[in-house]
């Protein structure tokens, strides 16, 4: 145990849970801004493994990382347009059409990655900021600072952005009309309706955005992981619909449950690689963060509200 | 005509998805036609393959059945992949304790386990449910991942085989007692015990549901709990009830898997799927394309289980990867659940021309509306 609590340890521990977080976060700050407009959606994790794959295989034939987010992107986008025509307009069970685009993602992802590249490829990992093209010796100093540097300076883009959108949410939700009115259709689609708010167009704009970060987040961990393969999130994209509840529909705190869960995974692997730990016992605590958001949600549900009108579809009378 | 039109619109929402089948076949270089028949080669073939199909519907329709209940009671059993586990690990335990009892009382014993094993794992979303007002759709998925790594803890730690201590650490365990292994029926294919015991579970949960007061009960809950509750009805202790019962039907394709399988054993690959083959949220589909009617889920679980096999073919025959088959059922559930607006429309329409009334009321059959407006946890008379 001596070993871990090492100052250089504690912070690369720190730095990865970090890295871990971005997918959690990305994802779930998406299905913030759906549920607060009254659209859950189960299926962010095959939209994960769509935008995933799209931009893993992107970047395997173009060698660019741009490109690959931007699919990642547009992948996000359709399956939005998706998951918005048959909740907003078909009034599909959300519970349940959730399910569907996530066996729609999971097999189908797979079914290309087969299909397509067949076997495990390696490609190269988004850089971080020291390693960017052009402007990397500028940050270059900056990383070799003590704790701030790995802490701080040593990610990529993508991970700034994921933070930076914590505040761009929070901003989005309170302070414009668009965040009015998402959260006007998420509480009181009537009363919003009657006020001449399109509870459909909010929706439909709300479930847009989740499924965009959605497909970033799927993107993002691939090209984080450098990889893809069958089923690659296992899971993340069911966590990050929890994390929204765990954080109460805010985004600060839902950026605290996704940090949770980068610090459980992250120090769970450190401590498999120190051999403080058996593998048995990283298979219990890799229950921890999982039981903790069952507690958190026990905690949760008598004191943080929902918005009113989660999963309702709206019908105007 | 409207009753016709309700029946075909599943019907119609899987040919569409089917149609999207068969344009992936066809982008992929291949016949779709030749496709179907290798699917339908592979699925109904041969005896041995009819059995496959058979054995492949078998955790389909017990986890399927199992969504019925919970559906019926309102509320939404995302855990079937955990259940599977939770019972497939208990009985599993049982067999690994007792394997010299006569196969006369293990097998009901190694059953039983894996019924209490599903029904615990149920009951604890049930009862986070019911009395701290936790979101099932977040618990079940939550205990999927603990059970999930449950499973990975015991396989390769306290039930690992022991001759793989030493060996190359497979996460499995040993061979397990003949005494436990659902017994053939047919020799020389795989068909085993579970297929009538699946048939059996869903007949049973018919019986139950429709013809016994527990089911009343269930049902009353998940129509209108307000009303039940005013008719003295425990709507916490029949939400507890509901997905304990669903997840003890998991718990029983938890048992299927390891006691019909030829390895004897049970097996992790670190993931749910490895071990379930995701028949937790196949099970879904199966039920929602039976219209979550215990009895429309049995024939809908074969169909799915051909879908299986057949796409098992496919991906042998014409290397077309089987995870087409996963697609598709993603997208049969879209379309089944979209397609009630459509068929509203549809009914509208044949209305205005026969000027018959719009509102028919709903048959007593008919799937709730709207199952999850009261599942979200949050209800307002919830809130402190």
């Amino acid at each position: 145990m001596s070993q871990f609590f090492t100052l250089s340890v504690l912070t690369a521990t720190l730095a990865t849970a970090i890295k871990f977080a971005v997918p959690y976060l990305l994802a779930s700050l998406g299905e913030t801004i759906g549920q607060r407009s009254g659209v859950l959606n189960l299926g962010v994790d095959g939209i994960m493994l769509l935008g995933a794959f799209g931009a893993y295989y992107t970047v395997l034939e173009t060698d660019s990382h741009l490109l690959g987010l931007a699919v990642g992107l547009i992948i996000g986008l359709l399956m939005g347009l998706l998951y918005a025509v048959v909740t907003v307009f078909l009034h599909a069970q959300q519970g349940i059409s959730g399910i569907g685009i996530f066996l729609f993602g999971l097999g189908f992802s797979d079914l290309l990655f087969q299909e397509l590249v067949g076997s495990v490829k390696p490609v190269k990992p988004l850089p971080t900021l020291d390693k960017l093209p052009g402007v990397g010796g500028i940050f270059e100093p900056l990383v070799d600072i003590d704790i701030l540097g790995p802490l701080v300076f040593d990610h990529d883009l993508m991970t700034y952005t994921a933070f930076l959108l914590v505040p761009v949410v929070t901003w989005l939700l309170n302070k414009t009309t668009f965040g009015m009115n998402v959260r006007a259709v998420g509480e009181n689609p009537q009363a919003a309706d009657s006020l001449g708010v399109s509870v459909a167009r909010t929706r439909f704009i709300a479930i847009m955005f989740g499924c965009v970060l959605a497909g970033l987040a799927g993107a993002t961990l691939a090209l984080q992981l450098a990889v893809f393969q069958h089923n690659l999130t296992n899971g993340i994209g069911f966590i990050a619909v929890a994390l929204v509840y765990f954080g109460a529909w805010q985004p600060r705190w839902v950026m605290a449950g996704a940090l949770l869960y980068g610090l459980v995974t992250a120090t769970r692997l450190r401590w498999q690689s120190l051999d403080i730990i058996p593998q048995g016992a990283s298979d219990i605590a890799a229950m921890t963060p999982a039981i903790i958001t069952i507690l958190a949600l026990v905690l949760l549900a008598s004191r943080a509200r929902g918005p009113a009108a989660l999963t309702k579809p709206f019908t105007r009378h | 005509m409207k009753r016709l039109v309700g029946a075909s619109v599943p019907l119609l929402a899987a040919l569409v998805a089917f149609l999207f089948g068969a344009i992936m076949i066809l982008a992929l270089g291949e016949n779709p036609l030749s496709g179907l028949a290798a699917m339908f080669d592979g699925a109904f073939g041969t005896g041995d393959r009819i059995a496959a199909t058979a054995v492949r519907a078998v955790p389909l329709l017990l986890v399927g059945a199992g969504i019925t209940i919970a559906f019926r009671a309102n509320v939404i059993n995302i855990g079937g992949e955990g259940q599977i586990i939770a019972g497939a690990l208990l009985s599993t335990v049982v067999a690994l304790t007792i394997p010299d009892t006569p196969k006369i009382i293990l097998l009901p014993l190694v059953i039983l386990g894996g019924l209490i094993g599903g029904a615990i794992w149920g009951a604890i979303p049930g009862v986070l449910k019911a009395y701290a007002s936790v979101n099932e759709i977040l618990s079940t998925i939550m205990l999927n991942i603990v059970a999930v790594q449950l499973m990975n803890y015991l396989l390769r730690g306290p039930m690992i085989d022991p001759i793989e201590v030493d060996g190359s650490r497979i996460p499995q365990t040993e061979r397990l007692t003949d005494n436990a292994a659902l017994p053939t029926l047919i020799e020389g294919t795989r068909l085993h015990l579970g297929v009538p015991i699946a048939i059996l579970a869903a007949i049973i949960v018919y019986i139950i549901l429709w013809r016994t007061p527990l089911g009343f009960r269930l049902r009353a809950v998940g129509h209108n709990p307000d009303a039940a509750r005013a008719a003295g009805i425990s709507v916490e202790r029949n939400i507890v009830k509901a997905l304990a019962m669903s997840g003890a039907l998991s718990g029983l394709a938890g048992v299927t898997l390891v006691f019909g399988s030829e390895s004897l054993r049970m097996v992790t690959d670190g993931g749910s799927a490895g071990f379930t083959g995701s028949a937790g949220f196949n099970g879904i589909v199966a039920a929602l394309f039976g219209a979550l009617h215990p009895l429309w889920t049995i024939p809908s679980s074969f169909l799915f289980g051909a879908l299986l096999t057949g796409a098992t073919e496919l991906q042998r025959e014409l290397q077309i990867p089987n995870a087409l088959a996963i697609s598709l059922n993603g997208l049969i559930v879209l379309f089944v659940v979209s397609s009630d607006k459509v068929r509203e429309w549809l009914a509208r329409r044949l209305d205005s021309s026969t000027g018959q009334p719009i509102n028919e009321p709903p048959s007593a059959d008919s799937p709730p509306d709207q199952v999850a407006t009261t599942s979200s946890g949050n209800d307002p008379e919830t809130v402190a």
